[in-house]
């Protein structure tokens, strides 16, 4: 028997849900509604009613060239998701498809990696990066932020693969396929949506990352964790202004991820809760 | 059967992952070993050379050393344990029936997707500003004095701002813990006349216990390295009100110079993340045997 859900008790959970998640969401919406207030609005009170002026977006792009920054995000997190894809995908593949004693301890090494403090490695970096000439370059950050994913990637990738029956693969080297016939079209048609979460999560990741690509970049390089953070020291009356900037560089990730709440949590608990 | 073909084929696919994490792990580390026992100082290098632990005592007798840890487990607990108490509750709400739970859900979730120096300049700007920020509109509002939040609490408003933005992930975890509670073993429960704060403790609770560890391990993670946030808030201060120990780290190397210090200042971070981490390998370690 299913449990009688009274129309009141509904809706006092409701209410309740309702208050608490605005609430929570509170500082972004007052956010996004400031954007599109004119600055002399913004310090005027509390005020939930912009009168609708685009003229704090068009300054920003105007002052900071926001494109550039954004261009700088797409191509830092969606490049060093692919290249974190390509060298985790092998690794992740033949620990879920031939195990061995040593498997879980490579794995668990893996994730450790992802707990040492960047602060630590930071003037070590530096001085490679500098000496290298990779500070404020894209494909040094690249490779940094696909170095710090890499774990997450990895196990991701393996909990995912993990779940795809091996009887399959028997059932298809029985009939004679080859490795690579094998590969191709047997697993990686069921290796597809894993791939794209792990995809989806990592471009997040990457997007949202807040150390080392606001301190190895300067100008050519910088993403917007970057560009935001150059108003991190007031200039004069700028509410508006910060509003419309942390609106544009929240709005794509946000956006991406209302689609991925489920791979989140799978993620980012390494596969322990679905 | 693994033929030994095959395994050595799973080495070779293996091996560019292992290398280069290896390589990313060991080769800075070895640097920053290398530095916190020297004298090291881009601007002035007429005066580099081994010294032995001093740096370590140095940075060691920092008043801002202690300051810098109890900063950093402060917030490493306080933020554990708004999130993980305030993330039950809301979980619990949430999985209760209500009208637009798909919304709800997103609302909820949005801060996590918020890069942290935006969450940290909002928060600054927008709702802790003294003057124009929304907690001041409300202060005024009912006739009293507005915070002046990071000037005199300049640590409870870190905490604020980092439990905002990790509130949703432990909400996020708990819930879909949750919902997966066999709804029969509810029924039987209530039917045999347990009540809500019985049901929640012997029932709910022990179900979620494997969530709550995963959510503590992770949160721990990225909590003892909390940086951008403190960076565009406070800065550390006032004094070293605010300053943990990555921030230290940084301070001393990014801004004073002094490498060798900041180098034993990454030594003690490493050797403080080892111990988190070696907990929480064993407790990750064991959900993945189940």
């Amino acid at each position: 028997m299913a449990r009688a859900v009274t129309t009141q008790h509904k809706t006092i959970a409701t209410a309740a849900a309702w208050v608490v998640a605005l609430l929570i969401f509170f500082p972004i919406l007052y956010t996004i509604i400031t954007s599109f207030k004119s600055e002399q609005e913004a310090i005027q009170g509390f005020n939930l009613i912009p009168s609708g002026t685009f003229e704090s977006y068009s300054e920003v792009q105007q002052q900071s060239g926001y494109f550039k920054f954004f261009f700088n995000s797409v191509l830092l997190s969606v490049g060093s998701t692919i290249l974190a894809l390509i060298v985790a995908i092998p690794a992740a593949w033949s620990m879920a498809f031939s195990p061995t004693k040593r498997t879980k301890d490579i794995l668990m090494w893996m994730l450790s990696t992802k707990m040492m403090p960047a602060v630590a490695v930071l003037f070590p970096i530096y001085l490679i990066f500098r000496d290298s000439g990779l500070l404020d370059s894209r494909i040094g950050l690249t490779v940094m932020l696909m170095l710090i994913n890499l774990p997450i990637v990895v196990w991701m990738l393996y909990t995912y693969f993990r779940e795809i029956p091996g009887e399959i693969l028997e059932a298809a080297r029985m009939d004679g396929a080859s490795l690579w016939n094998e590969i191709i079209y047997v697993l990686t048609p069921m290796a597809v949506p894993g791939i794209a979460s792990t995809m989806l999560l990592n471009i997040i990741l990457a997007w949202n990352e807040a150390f080392w690509t606001i301190r190895l970049t300067t100008t050519n390089a910088a993403p917007l964790t970057a560009f935001i953070s150059s108003f991190s020291s007031p200039q004069g009356l700028f509410w508006a202004k910060l509003s419309a900037a942390s609106t544009l560089a929240i709005a794509p990730i946000l956006i991406m991820g209302w689609f991925s709440q489920k791979q989140l949590v799978r993620g980012l608990t390494f596969g322990a809760v679905k | 059967m693994a033929t030994q073909q095959t395994r050595s084929l799973a080495r070779f696919m293996m091996a560019p992952s292992v290398i280069l994490l290896f390589v990313w792990m060991i080769v800075p580390l070895l640097f920053t070993l290398w530095f916190s026992f020297q004298q090291y100082n881009p601007l002035n290098p007429m005066r580099d050379g081994f010294v032995g632990f001093s740096n370590y005592a140095l940075f060691y007798s920092n008043p801002a050393f202690l300051y810098s840890i109890l900063n950093t487990l402060i917030i490493v607990v306080s933020v554990l344990v708004i999130t993980v108490v305030g993330g039950i509750l809301l979980a619990m709400l949430l999985d209760q029936p209500i009208w637009g739970q798909g919304i709800v859900r997103i609302l909820v979730i949005s801060p996590f997707f918020v890069m942290p120096p935006v969450a940290a300049l909002v928060w600054k700007n927008m709702i802790m500003h003294p003057q124009y920020g929304v907690f001041a509109d409300i202060a005024r509002f009912f006739g009293a004095q507005p915070i002046d939040w990071f000037g005199q609490h300049p640590l409870t408003a870190v905490i604020l701002i980092v439990a905002w933005q990790w509130l949703p992930f432990a909400t996020l975890i708990l819930l879909t813990s949750l919902q997966s509670l066999d709804g029969e073993q509810k029924e039987a429960a209530e039917m045999d006349g347990a009540g809500f704060l019985s049901r929640f403790w012997y029932l709910t609770l022990p179900h979620m216990s494997r969530a709550i560890t995963v959510v503590i391990l992770i949160q721990t993670i990225f909590l003892l390295s909390i940086y951008a946030e403190i960076l565009v808030t406070t800065n550390g201060g006032p004094g070293y009100a605010s300053t943990n120990l990555p921030f230290l780290v940084y301070q001393k190397a990014l801004l004073e110079f002094k490498i060798g210090q900041a180098s034993a200042g990454g030594v003690i971070a490493v050797i403080l993340a080892n111990i988190v981490a070696f907990f929480a390998m064993r407790a990750v370690g064991k959900n993945l045997d189940k």
